[in-house]
């Protein structure tokens, strides 16, 4: 006897609605600025707004920083334990896996006490450190994130065998991290990339307590204000996150050699 | 003239022992390969003397220096991997390309020897495929392209034909060969294979647990296995357990029938226990003529083996397969026939006890 798939479909109707129905009703909301008609008004004082602008300018330039850092920072550890320190691993992800269990509220106080003013490391003490510990808090953020996707992604080839192939060819360690493992994990890299990227521009608590210019803020700030920008703010948030997604499908694509090998 | 030097190789994961005090030279452009069941040792030897493993004491000497503790980007030898190990994010060219590119040969140079390296392996078309593009048996010339191209001064080939499938394994083990006759190149070669190993070697090192079990030809590891271990790993062998009836003579008695050894038992005394080995390709059907060794038993199985035909026969406690050609005239025994086989005394191998640890 077939199977019924109904169930599945009834399963897949139920998602599809919970996603969509609150992003069409934030949509169509953000059309209702002008009584009686649909308009994109909302969109045009948003978009011309300059601290629209600034804040998504601060916010990104900080997410790219936070993204090179994050991945020089991780590859490199997840390389070094799938290689060398296998034994390690369960304490990395532990590790990895505080910035989930510790609200960012603690952390950015624990920052403030740590580096404000008097402290021997005064990084609240002028705008472009602040901006630097801001990253920093960023990359421990993401974290979770860029390190699960990278050492996924290091599963996925035999790190083992091409690091020795590398050696016997006559490869040193940054040779063999450059040329042969990070091309290999580019779609992780990427995936973990996006991830970092997508909560970045969306941070509100660190950004706000450390008194900077982020998108975050703004968004809240916009939020306690006005009415239909807000939805408005929203729509395109999920814009950028959806076209971020799509470029990481684009780059996917694109990876040469990213095939399992026939054995 | 001795290239590679093993001296008193030995290597202990916690308390596991993996190679125990190996000694091996290798002559300048001889090949020669590590034959065993999996976990004798000869994978973590091959591995030590690329430097992916530290040795616990012993050292290793390559054109005369210790290369001991030198790291395995230091060492100018190639490895070939059992599965295949060519980097996905590059293509066939770049692949063969890399180990020159690493040591910052000019970009003229690196292009000359990739189109060398790939007519070498007879697939100059393909340096612009990726390596999921490839066949296994592509991929792994490739490899073996890549290994070569950095002139290393050794060639180290860990199963690399394990992964194919039986034809193609066939194909480039000679391809392997011819290659490395033509470039003259000092092999280690890794295998479970027997067949692989006596086809393509100078010489074949058999190992068992972590030793050296026997060193020689081909010729002298098939014919005259000193020990019972590689007596019954490399091809099918019959075993015959007996005690000593005069060793001066090199006579046993096997379930009360005489048995004449190809030379006197040694170290022996009349009543001792003692084994001997007899290929089933050396007995034949029959009562033969001239002197030699005649043992009478009964017919218990007869397998067709396509080419050949597997006889066994019973003696008492003891029983031999006969091999023997498959011929349409051939008038098979039947089981439960009484036999006569005759095989030569110069067939009838005493075996030494393995050797203590």
């Amino acid at each position: 006897m077939k199977p019924s798939r109904l169930g599945p479909w009834l399963v897949t109707l139920f998602g599809v609605l919970y996603f969509f129905v609150p992003l069409l009703g934030t949509f169509e909301f953000s059309l209702r600025y002008l009584r009686g008609v649909y308009s994109l008004e909302a969109y045009r004082i948003v978009l011309t707004d300059p601290r629209f602008g600034a804040t998504v300018t601060y916010s990104t330039v900080l997410a790219l920083v936070t993204i090179v850092v994050g991945v020089a920072l991780v590859v490199p550890t997840a390389y070094w334990i799938q290689v060398r320190l296998p034994g390690l691993r369960p304490i990395v992800e532990f590790i990895t896996l505080l910035p989930l269990v510790i609200p960012a509220i603690v952390l950015v106080f624990g920052y403030l006490r740590m580096y404000n003013s008097a402290s021997v490391l005064p990084l609240t003490g002028t705008e472009r450190a602040t901006d630097l510990l801001l990253m920093f808090s960023y990359v421990t953020l993401a974290l979770p994130y860029m390190y699960r996707a990278v050492d996924t992604g290091l599963r996925t080839i035999d790190v083992h065998t091409l690091t020795e192939a590398a050696q016997s060819l006559g490869a040193g360690w940054s040779t063999i991290l450059l040329r042969v493992i990070l091309p290999n994990v580019r779609v992780a890299v990427l995936s973990g990339a996006f991830l970092t990227f997508a909560i970045v521009i969306g941070e509100f608590t660190m950004a706000s307590l450390l008194d900077r210019p982020a998108f975050g803020p703004y968004l809240q700030l916009i939020g306690a204000n006005r009415a239909y920008e807000p939805s408005a703010l929203a729509v395109i948030s999920f814009a950028i996150t959806w076209a971020c997604m799509g470029l990481l499908q684009v780059f996917a694509r694109g990876a040469p050699g990213q095939v399992a090998p026939t054995h | 003239m001795t290239f590679l030097e093993i001296d008193n190789l030995q290597k202990k994961f916690a308390q596991t022992t993996a190679v125990a005090h190996v000694q091996l030279d290798v002559n300048r452009g001889e090949f020669v390969s590590l034959l065993g069941p999996s976990g004798c040792g000869k994978t973590t030897t091959l591995r030590i003397i690329a430097g992916f493993e530290s040795p616990s004491s012993g050292a290793i000497r390559l054109n005369g220096v210790d290369i001991t503790r030198r790291p395995p980007n230091q060492r100018n030898v190639g490895m070939v991997f059992q599965s295949y190990a060519l980097f996905p994010n590059m293509t066939v060219g770049e692949n063969v390309g890399f180990g020159l590119k690493v040591a910052k040969k000019p970009v003229s140079e690196i292009k000359q020897r990739v189109d060398e390296m790939l007519n070498l392996i007879k697939l100059p078309a393909l340096a612009n495929r990726y390596p999921y593009q490839l066949s296994g048996g592509q991929q792994q010339r490739v490899a073996l392209a890549r290994a070569l191209a950095i002139r290393p001064q050794m060639l180290l080939l860990d199963e690399p034909l394990s992964a194919l499938d039986a034809k193609i394994r066939v194909v480039l083990r000679n391809e392997i060969r011819s290659i490395q006759r033509a470039l003259g190149i000092t092999t280690i070669y890794v295998t479970h294979d027997q067949e692989e190993a006596l086809s393509l070697s100078d010489r074949v090192v058999v190992m068992n647990e972590g030793r050296v079990e026997q060193i020689g030809t081909p010729f002298e590891i098939y014919n005259f296995p000193r020990t019972a271990f590689v007596a019954s790993f490399v091809g099918t062998l019959n075993i015959l357990r007996g005690h000593v009836a005069d060793p001066a003579r090199g006579i046993i008695v096997v379930d009360d029938q005489e048995v004449i050894a190809s030379r006197p038992l040694e170290h022996a005394r009349v009543g001792d226990a003692c084994s001997v080995a007899l290929r089933p390709e050396v007995v034949s059907l029959g009562e033969a003529a001239g002197e030699g060794n005649r043992m009478r038993g009964t017919v218990e199985d007869v397998n067709f083996l396509g080419s050949i035909v597997r006889i066994r026969v019973r003696f008492k406690d003891n029983a031999i397969s006969v091999d023997t050609f498959s011929n349409p005239r051939l008038t098979l025994p039947q089981r439960g026939e009484a036999l006569t086989v005759s095989f030569p005394r110069e067939a009838v191998l005493a075996l030494e006890a393995p050797p203590a640890t």
